[in-house]
């Protein structure tokens, strides 16, 4: 019964997703757009859930629902793109047919590898009260440089982003 | 359920390429972009949990800094080609076409 249940939500969730992102590249306002992503997302942070990430998904649904969509968003308004114009954005003929022949390529690709017997669940995340612990201990002892490489990574960005965003000396 | 999850994250990246392949709006095509990266942060949390180990999470969290380093980023120069086209339409960003 557990294991329906489990199974149920885990396609429900699963099923939402696409949904959700098919509606996201077929939407011609940019903001639908967005906030059809922000629900991909969510569905993402439960599959996430589902799967042992408990911390992840937390950080899935504050980093990328709460901060890299609000920075789209912001984006979208402060460019004022809003507003539908007339002429739709999809690209004409020619990109639609390279599109659906990469997508049936991969498609094809999905379904020979979809044959594939996987293994079976080599070991358990036992400790379900404690989280964090898991994520944590190998971020700071294994993978401490790698880390600390993401601190200037963001700095750079940081940077980067308000030098580009700035306006020039010339056009004021 | 792991078999799934692939599934689920290989559809959506294919989405996410479709939709960089068939948009124009660069904000769009970006927002493309950060679906396949979170198409593949379900691959990685989905392995994680075949193998038992929280490896694939931590590198989960490296791809979302990434994400958002490339959102800033990408988000600033869309800024700056907005206020000399005043378009982000890639139809007008034509300049390295042959």
């Amino acid at each position: 019964m557990n294991t329906l249940v489990y199974t149920f939500h885990f396609y429900l969730f699963g099923l939402i997703a696409i949904a959700s992102a098919l509606a996201f590249v077929t939407r011609k306002s940019a903001v639908a757009a967005a906030l059809w992503l922000v629900n991909t997302m969510f569905c993402l942070s439960a599959l996430f859930v589902m799967l042992d990430a408990q911390f992840i998904a937390a950080v899935q649904v504050l980093v990328y629902a709460g901060a890299i969509m609000v920075v789209f968003l912001f984006v979208v308004m402060l460019l004022n793109l809003g507003q539908l114009s007339d002429v739709t954005d999809i690209r004409g003929l020619g990109s639609k047919l390279t599109a659906g022949f990469v997508g049936l390529v991969m498609l094809a690709e999905l379904f020979a590898l979809s044959r594939l017997k996987f293994p079976r669940l080599m070991g358990a995340m036992t400790d379900h009260a404690n989280v964090v612990n898991p994520v944590s201990a190998p971020l700071f002892h294994e993978y401490l440089l790698p880390f600390e490489v993401t601190s200037v990574v963001l700095l750079v960005a940081v940077i980067g982003a308000v030098v580009l965003a700035k306006r020039g000396p010339r056009s004021q | 359920m792991i078999a799934e999850a692939l599934f689920f994250s290989a559809v959506l990246f294919i989405i996410g390429v479709a939709g960089v392949l068939i948009r124009r709006n660069a904000i769009i095509i970006f927002m493309c972009v950060e679906l396949m990266l979170n198409a593949v942060n379900l691959s990685f949390i989905a392995l994680a949990r075949l193998h038992g180990s929280t490896t694939g999470q931590v590198f989960v969290l490296f791809v979302m800094t990434v994400a958002a380093a490339e959102a800033a980023v990408g988000l600033a120069i869309v800024i700056s080609i907005f206020r000399h086209h005043k378009s982000v339409d890639l139809r007008n960003i034509n300049l390295l076409k042959g």
